[in-house]
């Protein structure tokens, strides 16, 4: 196991480097900004001595270094900062912290993207998995011209259809998603059916084709054509020759998917007014409000790194040469 | 049939072969050998060529030319109704070809450019510079380009020119890994090191030398990066931070005439009516696709994928 550990730390360890220079970068979105944003923040009306204690609260007054490890200590420990809406030129401050703003809407992201992966990720991994052993058939063919053509839809696109056919002509489902704390897990999963339901086709596309690929890829390694020319039976090949080096595959497959659904949930839930991180992160890039957006742009930033650190460790621990030192 | 040794000039049989097959019939008996689908794709991206080029000749109106009818019904005059301040829509999407489409092309240029260059640099100068831009483009490729987009639009503006640079610089990453990794094999080649030894410049040696022998890949790249951008700054314009109206773009026109979807049952035109725009980006993305398909299958004789 030694071999498998360290490679593992090392992974963590690279993880880590990652996330903090990825902090820095979105740390820095304040110190890029020009240098009347003070004014633009609270009005053509604001005194020079709001604007002053305005940057003071900012700590524009300090060097970058220490802003920095006074801003990290404080995500560290969960505060994000203040908004930068409510706050008006006559130095009253309404203003609200990030985190009041984004925990609600975070635990609405989740629910729709875990609703969207319990959906998607078996379905495409069937899909994936019979097309690459019925490769080439007219059932292979047909799946791969539909996911192609899906990949290339926008997700708007696919999401406008879908409330067309399924909310306008055709009333099933609502066509605004909009949920709070109260409401109730069944009429949750109704209300988030549509949102839901495009997310999925958008990656359940991409995850089939990456599977089938990962599957063909593999049984196309000299030692699986070895399997076969011993006489080992189609169902011994693929559940113990394939399936141990697949699983490096197949992981990476779906925590790709789960990072890239973390992107797609942005537009999707601003089609469906859906109140969810993505909403609020567009809300505040148009309103300006850096601090909500470097909230935001650090929860999807971790979860991407998270995931696809995950993706990388799973395919070290199941790595059969890994796994069984020289 | 011998060859008579004072008659026969090497050089003249080449000419000779080069005279019966020019680029131009090289071209056309590839077109007579493709399938349906890579056919369908080239006559979709032609036509949206011929749109974008001549918008001003074939729209009926203005791309920002207001009408007093809002939300007007398919007509006649509004082939496509009117939008919510009253502007053609037809029009619109005639103009938004131009709009859209070109700012796309010009980004994926961009990022070629940026990308291109510099991962021909990294694979020919394997040394600090090669080591430097590789991390810094692991570390931009660890966070999702669309959010990466949002911070950066949110501190600089969505203006044309920064969506340009912010999309191209953050696509630009994955044209330097792939540059990076098919020149690298190229670097080795003797013809390359003949030409170092023969003294030549790094501007000589990345244009003349490896270029020439890495342009399959980067072309086929080429197309699948342009939908991507062209999918992410519709995506942006959509969201209301790309494209800012009145230019005419399709990203945005979807958002502007979403509510009318709501009527489809009493007017099902009204209700195609966001989807049109939609449709144009999703018609183009599908037929580049194709192409690239095609592409791909003819150039490096992959059975699938």
């Amino acid at each position: 196991m030694h071999a498998v550990f360290r490679t593992v730390l090392e992974r963590l360890g690279l993880g880590l480097a990652t996330l903090f220079i990825v902090s820095i970068i979105i740390f820095s979105a304040i110190e890029m900004l020009p240098g009347d944003f003070g004014e633009a923040v609270l009005g053509q009306a604001a005194t020079k001595e709001t604007v002053a204690a305005f940057r003071r609260e900012l700590g524009l007054d300090e060097p970058a270094y220490m802003r920095y490890a006074q801003w990290i200590g404080n995500v560290v420990q969960g505060d994000l900062g203040t908004s930068f809406s409510g706050r008006n030129a006559s130095g009253i401050d309404r203003s609200r912290p990030v985190v009041d703003l984004i925990a609600p809407r975070l635990w609405n992201t989740l629910f729709l993207a875990s609703m969207t992966a319990i959906i998607a990720v078996p379905i495409a991994l069937a899909l994936g998995i019979t097309s690459a052993l019925y490769r080439n058939s007219i059932y292979d063919r047909t799946v791969n011209t539909a996911t192609l053509t899906t990949i290339s839809f926008p997700e708007f696109f696919v999401a406008y259809i879908l409330i067309l056919l399924l909310a306008s002509l055709w009333p099933v489902f609502p066509s605004l998603a909009n949920v709070d704390a109260a409401t109730p897990l069944a009429e949750r999963m109704f209300k988030a059916a549509l949102p839901a339901m495009t997310l999925t086709l958008v990656i359940v596309a991409h995850m089939m084709r990456m599977t089938r690929a990962a599957i063909i890829n593999l049984l196309a390694s000299p030692y699986i054509q070895m399997a076969r020319l011993s006489g080992a039976s189609q169902t011994e090949v693929i559940i113990k020759h394939a399936l141990p080096n697949a699983w490096a595959p197949i992981a990476t497959v779906i925590t790709f998917n789960l990072a890239y659904l973390v992107v797609g949930v942005v537009v999707v839930e601003v089609v469906f007014v859906y109140p969810g991180v993505g909403q609020l992160m567009v809300d505040a890039v148009t309103s300006r409000d850096i601090p909500v957006v470097q909230g935001c742009a650090l929860i999807f930033a971790m979860t991407y790194i998270l995931l696809n650190l995950t993706a990388d460790i799973i395919g070290i621990i199941t790595n059969p040469r890994l796994l069984h030192p020289k | 049939m011998t060859q008579d040794p004072e008659t026969y000039s090497a050089l003249g049989e080449v000419g000779a072969f080069q005279e019966r097959r020019t680029l131009w019939t090289r071209i056309k008996l590839d077109l007579k050998k493709s399938p349906m689908t890579a056919r369908f794709g080239m006559s979709v991206i032609l036509i949206y060529a011929i749109v974008a080029i001549f918008a001003p000749l074939l729209a009926p109106y203005g791309e920002a030319e207001v009408f007093p009818v809002p939300y007007a019904p398919w007509s006649s005059e509004f082939i496509f109704g009117t939008d919510q301040i009253g502007r053609d829509i037809f029009s619109r999407m005639i103009y938004g070809a131009r709009n859209t489409v070109g700012i796309a092309v010009a980004t994926t240029l961009l990022a070629f450019l940026i990308g291109g260059g510099l991962g021909l640099a990294a694979a020919i100068n394997r040394s600090w510079l090669d080591q430097f831009l590789s991390r810094t483009v692991d570390v931009l490729m660890a966070i999702p380009s669309l959010i990466f987009a949002l911070v950066l639009l949110s501190v600089f503006g969505s203006t044309v020119i920064n969506l340009i640079i912010i999309i191209a610089v953050l696509d630009s990453t994955r044209v330097f890994r792939l540059t990076r990794a098919v020149a690298i094999n190229v670097v080795v080649m003797d013809y390359v090191e003949a030409a170092r030894l023969r003294g030549e410049g790094i501007g000589w040696i990345m244009r003349r030398e490896i270029l020439p022998n890495i342009m399959p890949p980067l072309v086929a790249e080429f197309g699948l990066r342009f939908c991507f951008v062209f999918l992410a700054i519709a995506a942006l314009s959509f969201l209301g931070v790309g494209i800012q109206p009145p230019t005419a773009d399709w990203g945005s026109m979807v958002r502007e005439n979403a509510s009318l979807i709501q009527f489809a049952q009493y007017d099902l035109k009204a209700g195609l009516t966001p989807l049109l725009p939609a449709s144009a980006i999703a018609l183009l993305t599908v037929a580049v696709n194709f192409v690239v398909d095609w592409f791909l299958h003819k150039t490096s004789g992959i059975r699938d994928e």
